[in-house]
């Protein structure tokens, strides 16, 4: 097999459904939603999160998401965000559910509100109480790979560490520890939070992820359009490279010219 | 009688559903889920699900997040 073949035949699968593009998008935080259409159209993502909200009473004539980015086009992925106990997620994602028809979700348990870290416990405790009820479960988690086996253990369908706190763009900050997670794990994992540009993403993918979940890096960058093509590319990038298998390091130089035939 | 809507006090009719209630506000049913005291009310009985006095209502949608 050739190298395009590869990668024309190159597909993540998470909950019986297979996806090309390995670039998740968030649609919070955009200027309006003609923006949040058109960079998520730039991205190429296939898979969008989504928060469950109180509808305004007072105005329910509002344009709603859904009327800019359609659910049959895009898989929406209802999220957690903002609920620090399990409880709170199971409720929420059990409207998201109501609300939207499918299965698939995912899962934040929040620990507090200045790191936006991962309560570890809670998110158990929700997604042994949701995959029970017939959840497929996109988990989001700290990037300890005892952790992550855990939760694959317990029948999530991704593990989606993080690279470093939601909102950050801090980028990766510990690589180890995401590779030890791809090596252990027989489940997607992706990347979730705090990449901050493409070379960042780019990373993740080189380190083996099956893909980027990304809200922020695009939504904030001066020109978010551009940004979400750009990280398009770099998940492209990365994963081409990691499939392409990258030379070794080296300690010293070595020539890339032929040394016979010198003059 | 009273209920309880998204976290706010208000007047409706008696044994209203809540059909009738998302017809009243101009909501899309399609568009939201309703919890009605903490159990989610199925699409499919919006119409035979009549609210009573004291009852909190939830009614949520898909917005934009990360």
């Amino acid at each position: 097999m050739d190298g395009d073949q590869k990668t024309s035949a190159d597909f993540f699968e998470v909950a019986g459904k297979r996806f090309t593009s390995r670039l998740l998008v968030g649609t919070g935080k955009y200027k309006d939603f003609i923006e949040t259409r058109e960079a998520i159209e730039a991205s190429g993502a296939e898979i969008v999160t989504v928060a469950v909200r109180r509808v305004n009473i007072s105005d329910p004539k509002q344009p709603m998401l859904m009327d800019f980015v359609d659910p049959k086009k895009y898989t929406y992925l209802p999220n957690t965000a903002g609920c620090y106990t399990a409880q709170d997620a199971v409720r929420t994602l059990r409207l998201a559910r109501e609300a939207g028809g499918w299965n698939l979700v995912k899962l934040e348990v929040l620990g507090d509100q200045k790191t936006l870290y991962p309560d570890i416990v809670e998110t158990i405790k929700a997604a042994e109480s949701l995959i029970k009820d017939g959840f497929d479960v996109m988990v989001y988690t700290s990037d300890d790979p005892i952790i992550a086996k855990t939760l694959e253990k317990i029948g999530c369908c991704a593990i989606m560490p993080l690279a470093a706190p939601i909102g950050s763009g801090l980028g990766i900050q510990n690589p180890v520890n995401i590779r030890l997670i791809i090596e252990e794990a027989k489940v997607p994992v992706l990347v979730d939070a705090g990449v901050g540009t493409a070379s960042d993403a780019a990373i993740a993918m080189e380190l083996g992820c099956d893909g980027v979940l990304m809200n922020t890096a695009i939504a904030a960058a001066k020109d978010p359009i551009r940004m979400a093509r750009a990280m398009k590319l770099a998940v492209e990038a990365g994963r081409l490279a990691y499939l392409a298998g990258r030379m070794p390091k080296k300690l010293y130089a070595d020539p890339s010219s032929p040394l016979a035939g010198l003059i | 009688m009273q209920i309880i809507l998204n976290g706010e006090v208000r007047a409706v009719a008696q044994g209203l559903s809540v059909s009738a209630l998302l017809t009243e506000l101009g909501i899309d049913t399609r568009k939201v889920a309703v919890e009605r005291n903490l159990e989610i009310v199925p699409k499919s009985a919006f119409e035979t699900t009549a609210l009573a006095e004291g009852d909190r209502l939830e009614i949520v949608h898909f917005i934009g997040g990360g």
